[in-house]
């Protein structure tokens, strides 16, 4: 009797968990049919000197990898095997014969993206949380805000490029400037100021990371105004009659409370800032030099221009495994807050 | 619910991995995949008048923009569904690798029918850019691989009213002259020269043009094979072509972040006196600001040692699939495409140079101002050899920081020489 | 006092209203040159700098719909649009409830999977997502339903990592008092998914509709290299097909490029009007009437 007990319990339990795992089959199904194929393809191809059409693929082993980095090491042995320059590449790791050149054109495009996702981080998402408190509350035209905020992300890139180009544009014509904030700046009095902002490099990328915020601060928006809006009103009525302020009631009710959210849209966003490159290549196409080179950029233009396919999926690679990174730290800062 | 929903996705997918017969080949359609948005309304148009003589009906897919185009065209070629003619836009030795895979045809029998009338009838320019020769470094068959649809060659426009405003009498033919004409130029309060240089092609163009000036092509060959360093004298001075126009005021503002588009946009409204463009832009400054009153110049040469030349060659040209069954079919549409009554009416159509010699038609004057200078063109896949990819890179990169005032001519051809210098040691590594 | 804080509070709403009109000349800013501009013509749109153009041109808007052949390009996004984002919401939502509510072996690994594969761009997966669609024979079919449907999948994969981490932190917080209500009134798993899951997660899911909504009305590289046209039969390009033939020409014709991207951004605006509604309309209503569809089905 037990024993049969036992068994029709485990054959609940096994449909339990095999009813429980249908729900993820036609996700897992779709991602291994059409990722995992191409992913390990790029692996491989990671590892290759490949233009894309070339009959041969030879195998270079970590070269890809050590250019990108601008390791410098000797060179493995010409004519070594592939495990052979593994070997040596090992050993130059362990035995301190591996500099670090940190000036190389990929780290600088990995700091562009950082750059851009740090303006995006706070100056995208705190404008986007502060829209969504004011458009939280009864406010008149709440309507008509909600809709407004959402065109930048509705726009078309080329519409976007092509105005704020015109706007930050350095020219002048007829002795006036054609470019829309410098006639601004020009007209308030603050001639000091105007400046040809796309081709100077100390002000190119940073136009970048504003036009990107500005164009992405919708999605936050939206998100953070459905998040406000699961919060139970009756919480700060009763916090009011205790006599809690705002700035109080702000940082101990609503942000505790939006955390999570706060949490998916910090992800997003870096994920959508460090992969950011439309807009780079629509305003500045990576320039003026590398000034405004980002990961994805320098991936696109070796695939599609030097046609250095395996090198792109190296870097590709590369790439990913910084986004990883950053996203273990975020895991482990967000785990953190919680016990806090 | 739950399994019925889960069953049906499981056959549906059981369905599709079985395999579904793929479209049958119709005997008397032609493929052709292309990239020319401007161009397929007229192809459309022609394709039409085709099938109305011959009975054959050739279908122009249109894939923009070129970039993606491109990656279908790889991608298609490794799947192997490349359509009955396509185009590859690619730099020569990608080119080579197509016909070494065996994905392109040899035209050069078809060419030489006839005492190569058909050859004959085009612009010699325009087929050099697929031609390979009998002891060509790519290792190719020798032949012709490519029928190009119309050419093209790049060049300086001026604006004749500013011009005349700054008092300069004639077009700038030396570098000095073009120096003084700017100044003047400055001095009216117009920016002198315009180029879309954030397109990393157009710059190398222009420092190439110079390059042939100063040096000729044996030292650029030279160089690109690694006898000549980048830090060489000659090639200092090209760079230094770059640092003259930025500290002498000559460049627009923002040149190396414009887009050609915008920078055509700035000539034809009048922003700048010159600019560095295509013969396509002819087209362009008309449908932008038809009252432009502009002439077309050489680049003004800085030198007397090599003569100046000019990038051109082939606009578009088209491959035939060497595995396709249309072949022969798809071959002949070609020519009659690049005969002289479709090429008349594709210029008139799309106000391109047609390929086509005989068709040089009543084209707009400045287009036939382009096309006097066919015979002085040239462009890297008509060389011997090709420059790695990322020296490029670095050098036309190079470029804009001298442009921004940011290193110096030297410090830039060292930073290339050393691109180059990694770059050849790895080639060597890779062919052992 | 009463006075004092009623100054404070106008103040604020001053201090707030400015902020939110001088974002919101900023959003419109934009929209309003693109609808300018396709109401001019090529000659003038350089030209005439007057706020509203001297002659208005509806004829852009024509002609880009006639000539760029948009009528039939709009159906094809309607439809992949829908039938994309139907499926995304259905099967990312399936694996969000899983990953966040149920127990299964490999439940880490798989979440795991799916967060990596967002990080990780695939710059070279060009090549060998075209050499698979091939060989499934979803490239090459004579049916421009089979083709149609490899393309479909291929966009419910790109979507899908993004819209299960969407949505599981939405199932993460959701109260488990009421499924535990619904599974003592006899729901399974299927109905506690349909029944409470859905209608709570529903300004997230509209969101996750919105996100991919978009992501597949701009889409074009995954068309062009993944879609063929068959001569004789309609096309099933999508509407971004017909925008590229009029951004991509050396001669740009702008005012039929910003008429056609008029066009292609009103039904996205739509979905995003119909979609706010329901990002809104979780509060106190709607909880309740899970809570009772929640008992009702039971």
């Amino acid at each position: 009797m037990s024993k049969l007990h036992f068994k029709r319990r485990s054959w609940y339990e096994f449909r339990d968990k095999l009813t429980s795992f249908l729900f993820i089959l036609p996700a897992v199904t779709i991602f291994a049919v059409f990722y995992i194929y191409p992913f390990f393809e790029t692996f491989n191809l990671s590892l290759r000197a490949w233009n894309g059409i070339n009959l041969s693929r030879p195998f270079v082993g970590v070269q890809n990898f050590s250019d990108i980095l601008s390791l410098t090491a000797s060179s493995p042995a010409a004519g070594a095997s592939w495990w052979q320059a593994i070997l040596h590449w090992l050993k130059a790791l362990l035995t301190g014969g591996l500099s670090f050149n940190a000036d190389s054109v990929w780290w600088q495009s990995v700091w562009h993206a950082f750059y851009i996702t740090l303006v995006a981080l706070i100056f995208q998402n705190a404008l986007a949380f502060m829209l969504a408190m004011a458009c939280d509350r009864d406010i008149r035209g709440k309507n008509f805000y909600r809709l407004i905020f959402f065109i930048p992300p509705v726009l078309s890139e080329v519409v976007v490029g092509l105005v704020w180009k015109w706007i930050l544009e350095g020219g002048m014509q007829n002795g006036q400037h054609y470019g829309v904030l410098n006639y601004f700046l020009n007209t308030v009095g603050l001639q000091h100021l105007v400046n040809d902002w796309l081709s100077d490099p100390k002000t190119a990328l940073t136009c970048i990371a504003v036009v990107h915020s500005w164009k992405g601060f919708g999605w936050g928006f939206v998100m953070f105004l459905a998040g406000l809006q699961t919060i139970d009103r009756e919480l700060y009525e009763a916090a009011k009659v205790d006599g809690a302020g705002s700035w109080r009631m702000f940082w101990n009710m609503t942000v505790p409370m939006m955390l999570p959210v706060i949490v998916v849209v910090v992800i997003l966003t870096i994920l959508g800032s460090m992969q950011a490159f439309v807009l780079v290549l629509s305003m500045t196409d990576g320039g003026p030099g590398y000034h405004t080179e980002v990961p994805v950029t320098i991936i696109l233009r070796a695939m599609t221009r030097t046609k250095e396919y395996g090198y792109a999926c190296a870097m590709g690679v590369t790439f990913g495994a910084v986004l990883i990174a950053m996203s273990v730290a975020l895991k482990k800062m967000e785990s953190r807050m919680k016990k806090v | 619910m739950n399994n019925r929903c889960l069953t049906s996705l499981l056959l549906c997918f059981a369905v599709l991995f079985s395999g579904c017969s793929s479209a049958p080949k119709e005997p008397n359609t032609i493929t052709v995949w292309h990239w020319m948005t401007d161009r397929h309304d007229a192809l459309v148009k022609l394709a039409e008048q085709y099938r109305l003589e011959t009975g054959i009906t050739v279908n122009f897919q249109l894939f923009a923009p070129s970039d993606i185009y491109s990656q279908k065209v790889i991608a298609a070629a490794q799947a192997r569904i490349l359509p009955d003619i396509f185009g590859v836009l690619d730099k020569k030795s990608v080119f080579a690798d197509f016909i070494k895979s065996g994905f392109v045809a040899n035209l050069k029998p078809v060419f030489d029918e006839n005492n190569g009338e058909w050859e004959k009838s085009l612009f010699e320019k325009a087929l050099e850019s697929s031609r390979f020769s009998a002891d060509n470094s790519y290792g190719v068959a020798e032949g012709i691989y490519a029928v190009p649809l119309d050419v093209t060659n790049i060049q300086m426009v001026y604006n004749k009213k500013f011009l005349e405003k700054a008092g300069v009498a004639n077009p700038p033919e030396t570098f000095e002259e073009f120096l003084k004409a700017s100044e003047a130029l400055n001095k009216i309060g117009v920016a002198p020269f315009v180029s879309g240089w954030a397109e990393l092609w157009l710059v190398d163009c222009f420092a190439l043009n110079y390059a042939f000036n100063i040096m000729g092509m044996d030292k650029i060959m030279a160089t690109y094979r690694g006898d000549v360093p980048y830090t060489d004298p000659d090639w200092i001075k090209v760079f230094e072509i770059f640092k003259i126009m930025a500290d002498n005021n000559i460049l627009a503002s923002g040149v190396v972040t414009k887009s050609n588009k915008l920078a055509e946009q700035d000539f034809a409204l009048e922003r700048a006196a010159f600019a560095f463009n295509g013969s396509w832009c002819v087209n362009v400054y008309k449908g932008m600001n038809p009252d432009l009153e502009y002439g077309v110049m050489f680049p003004p040469k800085i030198s007397d040692a090599y003569p100046l030349m000019i990038w051109g060659g082939a606009g578009g040209s088209f491959v035939v699939n060497e595995t396709s069954p249309l072949k022969d079919k798809a071959i002949l549409f070609l020519k009659w495409l690049t005969s002289k009554e479709q090429q008349v009416v594709l210029s008139e159509e799309t106000r391109n140079l047609p390929s086509n010699r005989n068709a040089l038609a009543e084209l707009p004057k400045e287009l036939a101002e382009f096309g006097l200078g066919m015979d002085e063109v040239t462009h890297s896949a008509f060389w011997p050899l090709e420059e790695d990819a990322l020296v490029k890179e670095k050098f036309t990169k190079g470029l804009q920081s001298i442009m921004i005032g940011e290193r110096t001519p030297q410090e830039v051809a060292e930073d290339v020489q050393t691109v180059k210098a990694r770059q050849m040691e790895r080639a060597i590594r890779r062919a052992q | 006092m009463i006075n004092r804080y009623k100054l404070q509070r106008t103040l604020k709403l001053t201090v707030v209203h400015m902020l939110l009109i001088m974002v919101t000349i900023t959003c419109v800013f934009p929209l309003f040159w693109m609808v300018r501009s396709s109401l001019m013509t090529q000659s003038t749109i350089f030209v005439d700098q007057s706020l509203i153009p001297s002659e208005i041109h509806f004829g852009n808007y024509v002609k880009a719909w006639t000539e760029g052949h948009f009528g039939l390009y709009l159906l094809n996004s309607v439809i992949y649009t829908t039938i994309v984002v139907f499926g995304i919401v259905i099967i990312s939502s399936w694996a969000a409830y899983a990953f966040s509510r149920l127990e299964f072996p490999g439940k880490k690994i798989f979440y795991a999977l799916f967060i990596l594969a967002m990080m990780i761009p695939l710059p070279g997966s060009f090549v060998p997502l075209t050499v698979l669609m091939v060989k499934i024979g979803f490239i090459n079919s004579q049916y421009p339903w089979v083709r149609q449907l490899g393309y479909v999948l291929c966009m419910i994969n790109v979507g899908l990592s993004l819209s299960i981490i969407l949505l599981k932190t939405f199932f993460d917080q959701m109260p488990s008092d009421l499924e535990d209500a619904a599974r003592i009134d006899g729901c399974n798993k299927m109905g506690i998914w349909r029944h409470v899951a859905l209608p709570m997660a529903r300004p997230a899911i509209a969101v996750v509709v919105i996100f991919n909504a978009l992501n597949v009305w701009n889409e074009y590289i995954l068309a062009m290299l993944l879609l063929n046209d068959v001569p004789g039969k309609p096309t099933i390009m999508p509407l971004q097909r017909g925008v590229m033939a009029f951004a991509d020409a050396h001669n740009v014709e702008y005012p039929l490029l910003m008429a056609s991207l008029t066009i292609a951004a009103v039904p996205i605006i739509i979905v995003y009007l119909v979609m706010q509604k329901h990002i809104l309309a979780v509060g106190e209503p709607t909880k309740i009437s899970i809570f009772k569809e929640g008992r009702l089905t039971g």
